[in-house]
């Protein structure tokens, strides 16, 4: 605010700002951008600075189209259009844009937006002669004249395709000759495609270097012209079923300058395969595995001659000791891991791997359940220089280990410790990391706020906390993290019961807080999320289901201030129809979940649903659907809004060491 | 059964034959002289055939034991008997197929069958005796050991013949060059598991491979197998060719080696040929006319009744006959300078309907084709409406595939998206002129009215859209609680809710 304020008397006094070129104005306002509504403040500040900001802003990401005609008027240097925001863009906002925009446009996302045909795509595919990057992904109802359409822009560089189901080969084979400078496409789970669509763009498409088909059902026929573009770098085969060891074997040649794989969840594909399939592939820097064949000593053998590989991801896939061993005999070191639910993760095998691979920077072991702290030891002795470990549920790992993480990977940056025995001396030892921006500690039931009070201390870097269901912790805790962590941006309180107003008082000093979850904490108030709302304007996320002292006091001034919420979910709070209708202010509100209020009425609803113009989500309870009007829905449906429907009953909130045992159960 | 039989005992005397030296050979090398070598041996063997095949096959194999330069010529020659019977049977292809139809009686079967059981039985107690004497291990004996893979090789090449014949009778329907192809595939096979014992002797190289197959270096089932699969080809490609009015196209008979025969205008149109000279019912074939007099008396039953005319075995050289096409000027008119004759009758009746007659039939679902025979009518309706796979270029395909190897060889063809998905009704073609775009040749269906490059056309898009809405755009978004919800395009507009409709049935896409 006070740099503003010199700025506003500069420019009053004679224009000190005319002296500037345009370039250096330009370069100053580069560095105003980590928060939107300090750009907003600038260009309010007098006409010059409106005209400035007006022909200097490149990115557009608007909320509402009704406004893009004016909004395109105002930045005629607009090149990237992120219409993601906006649930309902139909043709006539694209024939805006194209006629708008004209050669200026060069990449428009459009990957939220449905209600828009192969007309409009056909005008800004034809006015728009410089668009090189069009993100198509779940318009789900357009069909092949919409992908003729697209293929009308010749200069097309990326595409993406993802979930457009009606889409067949005819359609991708349009784009294939219409886009010939095509490097990038992304066909996932487009079904209508097969082999002749995906043959036609490695025949037609020579530029690719980054090539999407997952779930296609695509067999071995379309690989060969495929493996022979020249400059393919990403290939991704993500659960491509038809894909089988017998017809790859037949591939002669592998591509050479293929960087990352990704066979995930290919289930027909074994080691044998894997071998024909990147024979050759000398260049191959990250492979993805998972959930696929199981990592024995032959595929650990057959993926020996990788001498760039960097990053291997396995999870989910059944891991014998000798295959892990094996690993750990390359004679390259890996510098990222992942052997998240794998089944067969032993000390024996895991720590082998570890000591060779000594420069390993992220690890990734969730669910391991069979590892013990022998394996941590060994992690913790050989990879010093990880920055991110990711040990969700190894619960045989006793609380001691923790220690050593502390000690001897101070250099980490992410950690999650979800569902571990950890405790205060743990905490205690990890506040070492001084660098330690990513902390989880959900179900951690021996923590309490002796040892988070060390992490606020240490940690300053800390944006990420994760607290959910650690019920030890309490308003001392979190007052020493709001203390020591300002640049907290998202924090999960979830049932930490005892969690009160203090608390959400003190965080509220965090002035980046964009997600903000405190389910069932019931000795939360609205006075505690005015603070919230009154002090940290980057709201975006905010939980407070089953926080039954919250009502509508804390609704007014959080539709005041926190103009950039988008996502809230009311369920079993105290909250009222005028608390809704108020939220229904916040211009950028997109999803809403509003079950088990009690004090909201059918018409209240209904009144909040029509004001509230930019929903695309709203959760509501089955009984509503009776007592409002079908065509309410039908309308609110064609604005872009989707309803989800839920049948549960009132439930009552148990007890947290009940819910863990519970938990167990069900993980058993 | 009765040609089957002959045949199987042509193939039998084969192997007798070879001792007789290189002339039989000879003969065998260019299997279309055969026959009447065949023939010969045919007669020769009848006599003895009647009672018992063991007895019929031994006397040959004691005649050349002494020669044992012929024994290799022998295993050699046994392999290419699968040819020779394709060869015959090729060749009495019609008569046979027909013949057989009538002719299947289980009774002959069941004797076949008891007789091929005799027959194994028979070999297996010469086996059992060779193996007890092999114990032995006597090394003087050589020839005799040879003699005796001889004779077993003669009796399984027996064996195999007569099952072979017993089995093509069961399959009347089946195409005739199946019935043979597979039998002798399996022959074939046989054959090659038969000789090992041979072996060295198949070693020498085999000039008298005259079939244009080529030289078996080793493996002489290889060898077999191989012209068993040329032969096969060759005969559906003969049954293909009959069916094609043009198959006398290469056949360069020298002019006034053949009748020429040409029949009126009238005759050929006539949709009977073969009238019954008791009621004066017409038929198309001969074959249902001989079909039909059965019913006029038992004198019509007779086998020789039934008989096809004509086919019997003449030893006279037949006359061939060739047609000519009535209609003056036509190629195949015999006044022709280049003339060439037409084959058979329904040659000439098909040459004539399509080349000189209206196409009366039309094809009821693309209503475009005609023709002027039915069979190419139906022939064309099968795969009519099929070919739905368009390139920019026109060019319509049957397959998808097909296309797209079209597309994948041209540069700047393109896939066309049919026209009804395109389904714009603001694609209205009066919008399109003066609007030249870019791609040319591409898209022709979907260019239409979309090629605005000015924006012009656009928004002439949007006007008509909005006309479209009109129903829906009445109320405003204020009448909200008074308007009737009940009505379904009765429902109101928001306030930003530009041209289109909440009811998107109402819009084109």
């Amino acid at each position: 605010m006070k740099r503003q304020k010199t700025l506003e008397t500069n420019a009053n006094n004679s224009n000190l700002f005319d002296l500037l070129s345009e370039e250096i104005v330009f370069t100053i306002l580069d560095f105003i951008d980590t928060n939107p509504l300090d750009r907003k403040s600038f260009s309010l500040v007098c006409k010059s600075f409106y005209i400035t900001e007006s022909k200097h802003r490149k990115n557009l990401k608007p909320l509402r189209q009704e406004l893009l005609p004016r909004v395109l008027n105002r930045y005629p240097h607009v090149n990237h259009l992120d219409l993601s925001l906006c649930p309902r863009i139909n043709d006539n906002s694209l024939n805006v844009i194209a006629n708008t925009c004209r050669d200026s446009l060069n990449s428009i996302d459009l990957s939220r937006s449905r209600f828009f045909s192969y007309n409009g795509l056909m005008s800004l595919a034809l006015n728009c002669k410089n668009l090189v990057s069009i993100d198509l992904s779940n318009a789900t109802e357009l069909r092949d004249a919409a992908a003729a359409a697209v293929a009308e822009a010749k200069n097309l560089e990326r595409l993406w395709l993802g979930r457009c189901k009606l889409i067949t080969d005819m359609g991708i084979g349009c784009i294939a000759v219409g886009c010939k400078k095509l490097r990038l496409i992304s066909l996932k789970w487009c079904i209508g495609v097969s082999d002749l669509g995906v043959g036609l763009i490695a025949v037609k498409c020579k530029e690719i270097r980054s090539l999407d088909l997952s779930y296609l059902p695509i067999t071995n026929k379309c690989l060969p012209s495929i493996l022979k573009l020249q400059h393919l770098e990403d290939i991704v085969l993500e659960g491509c079923f038809g894909i089988d060891d017998d017809s790859l074997a037949a591939l002669k040649h592998g591509c050479k300058s293929m960087k990352a794989l990704d066979i995930s969840s290919c289930q027909h594909i074994s080691h044998v395969g894997l071998s024909s399939l990147i024979g050759g592939a000398g260049s191959l820097q990250q492979l993805t595995l998972s959930y696929s064949c199981p990592v024995t000593l032959a595929l650990a053998n057959s993926l020996k001659r990788l001498s760039m590989l960097q990053s291997v991801k396995l999870d989910g896939c059944a891991v014998t000791s000798a295959g892990l061993t094996a690993i750990g005999n390359w004679c390259i070191t890996l510098s990222e891991l992942s052997l998240s639910k794998c089944l067969g993760v032993t000390d024996e095998g895991l720590s082998s791997l570890v000591t060779k691979h000594k420069d390993l920077k992220k690890l990734d072991i969730t669910c391991c359940r069979k590892i013990t702290d022998v394996s941590i030891a060994y992690i913790t002795n050989s990879c010093t220089n990880l920055t991110s470990l990711r040990m969700e549920s190894c619960t045989l790992v006793p609380s001691e280990a923790f220690v050593l993480i502390g000690q001897r990977c101070q250099f980490l940056e992410e950690l999650d410790l979800t569902d571990n025995e950890i405790d205060d001396e743990g905490l205690k030892s990890i506040s070492r990391c001084s660098k330690l921006s990513s902390l989880k500690l959900g179900i951690c039931l021996n923590i309490s706020d002796e040892g988070l009070s060390h992490v606020g201390m240490k940690c300053s870097k800390l944006t990420e906390l994760d607290l959910y269901r650690s019920a030890g912790i309490t308003d001392l805790g979190i007052l020493a993290i709001s203390r020591g962590c300002p640049g907290l941006e998202m924090i999960n309180m979830s049932y930490c019961i005892d969690i009160t107003d203090s608390s959400l008082l003190s965080l509220s000093k965090c002035s980046r807080l964009n997600t903000f979850e405190s389910r069932g904490c019931p000795l939360i108030t609205s006075l505690g999320l005015a603070a919230i709302a009154v002090g940290c304007k980057q709201l975006i996320k905010l939980d407070i289901k089953k926080c039954h002292n919250i009502g509508d006091a804390a609704m007014l001034p959080l539709a005041h201030f926190s103009q950039n919420l988008r996502q809230i979910t009311l369920s079993y709070s105290s909250v009222t129809d005028v608390g809704l209708l108020a939220l229904a202010s916040i211009s950028c509100l997109q999803s809403m979940t509003v079950l088990h209020l009690k004090g909201l009425t059918p018409s209240g609803l209904a009144a909040a649903l029509l004001a509230c113009g930019g929903l695309t989500k709203v959760k509501l309870h089955l009984s509503f659907k009776s007592l409002l009007p079908l065509p309410l829905f039908e309308h609110l449906e064609a604005r872009g809004c989707v309803f989800e429907w839920r049948d549960k009953e009132f439930q009552a909130e148990l007890d947290p060491k009940c819910y863990k045992l519970q938990w167990e159960d069900i993980a058993q | 059964m009765e040609p089957k039989d002959r045949l199987s005992l042509d193939a039998w005397a084969n192997p007798s034959s070879s001792s007789n030296g290189l002339p039989r050979k000879m003969a065998l090398e260019n299997p279309s002289f055969t026959n009447f070598n065949l023939r010969q041996q045919e007669q020769k063997w009848d006599d003895t055939s009647i009672l018992d095949y063991g007895i019929r096959i031994e006397p040959p194999f004691q005649e050349f034991n002494q020669a044992s330069e012929s024994e290799y010529l022998l295993s050699s020659n046994c392999n290419k008997q699968p040819k020779v019977l394709d060869q015959e049977d090729g060749q009495d292809n019609e008569a046979l197929q027909t013949s057989k139809l009538q002719d299947w009686d289980p009774r002959s079967m069941l004797n076949n069958l008891s007789f091929l059981e005799e027959k194994i039985h028979h070999l297996r107690d010469l086996v059992h005796l060779i193996v007890g004497r092999k114990g032995q291990a006597l090394g003087g004996q050589d020839q005799l050991v040879t003699q005796q893979q001889q004779l077993i090789t003669a009796d399984l090449t027996s064996i195999i013949v007569q099952l072979i014949s017993t089995a093509g009778s069961l399959l009347p329907s089946v195409k005739h060059t199946l019935s043979t192809g597979t039998p002798n595939g399996q022959f074939g096979q046989l054959g090659g598991l038969l000789f090992p014992p041979l072996a060295g002797m198949n070693c020498v190289p085999q000039p008298q491979h005259g079939s244009g197959s080529k030289v078996s270096d080793q493996c002489n089932q290889m060898d077999v197998t191989g012209n068993c699969g040329t032969e096969q080809n060759h005969s559906t490609e003969e049954l293909e060719m009959k069916e094609e009015e043009d198959a006398d196209e290469g056949e360069n008979l020298p002019p006034g080696s053949y009748d020429i025969l040409q029949l009126e205008k009238e005759e050929i149109l006539a949709p009977h040929t073969h009238f019954c000279t008791i009621c004066g019912k017409g038929f198309k074939r001969d074959a249902n006319l001989r079909m039909h007099m059965r019913g006029h008396g038992d004198e019509y039953k007779t086998p020789a009744a039934l008989a096809k005319p004509n086919k019997e075995p003449s030893s006279e050289p037949v006359i061939i006959k060739r047609y000519s096409c009535p209609f003056a000027g036509c190629k195949r008119n015999k006044d022709h300078k280049k003339f060439q004759p037409l084959k058979t009758i329904l040659c000439v009746k098909n040459h004539y309907k399509r080349t000189h007659c209206d196409k009366s039939y039309i094809c009821s679902r693309c209503n475009t084709k005609k023709f002027s025979v039915m069979a190419d009518l139906k022939t064309h309706e099968k795969h009519c409406g099929k070919d739905k796979w368009l390139c920019s270029c026109g060019t319509t395909f049957s397959r998808k595939d097909k296309l797209f190897g079209h597309i994948a060889l041209f540069q700047g063809h393109t896939p066309a998206i049919p026209l009804e998905e395109t389904k714009g009704p603001h694609a209205s073609c009066d919008k399109v002129d003066g609007n030249e775009a870019s791609n040319k040749g591409g898209n022709t269906n979907f260019s239409l009215g979309f090629n605005a490059g000015s924006g012009s056309g656009v928004q002439n898009v949007i006007e008509v859209k909005e006309d479209a809405d009109d129903p829906a755009s009445y109320f405003s978004p204020l009448s909200f609680d008074t308007c009737n919800f009940g009505g379904f395009h009765e429902f109101p507009r928001p306030p930003f809710d530009d041209s289109e409709s909440p009811f998107s049935f109402l819009e084109a896409p």
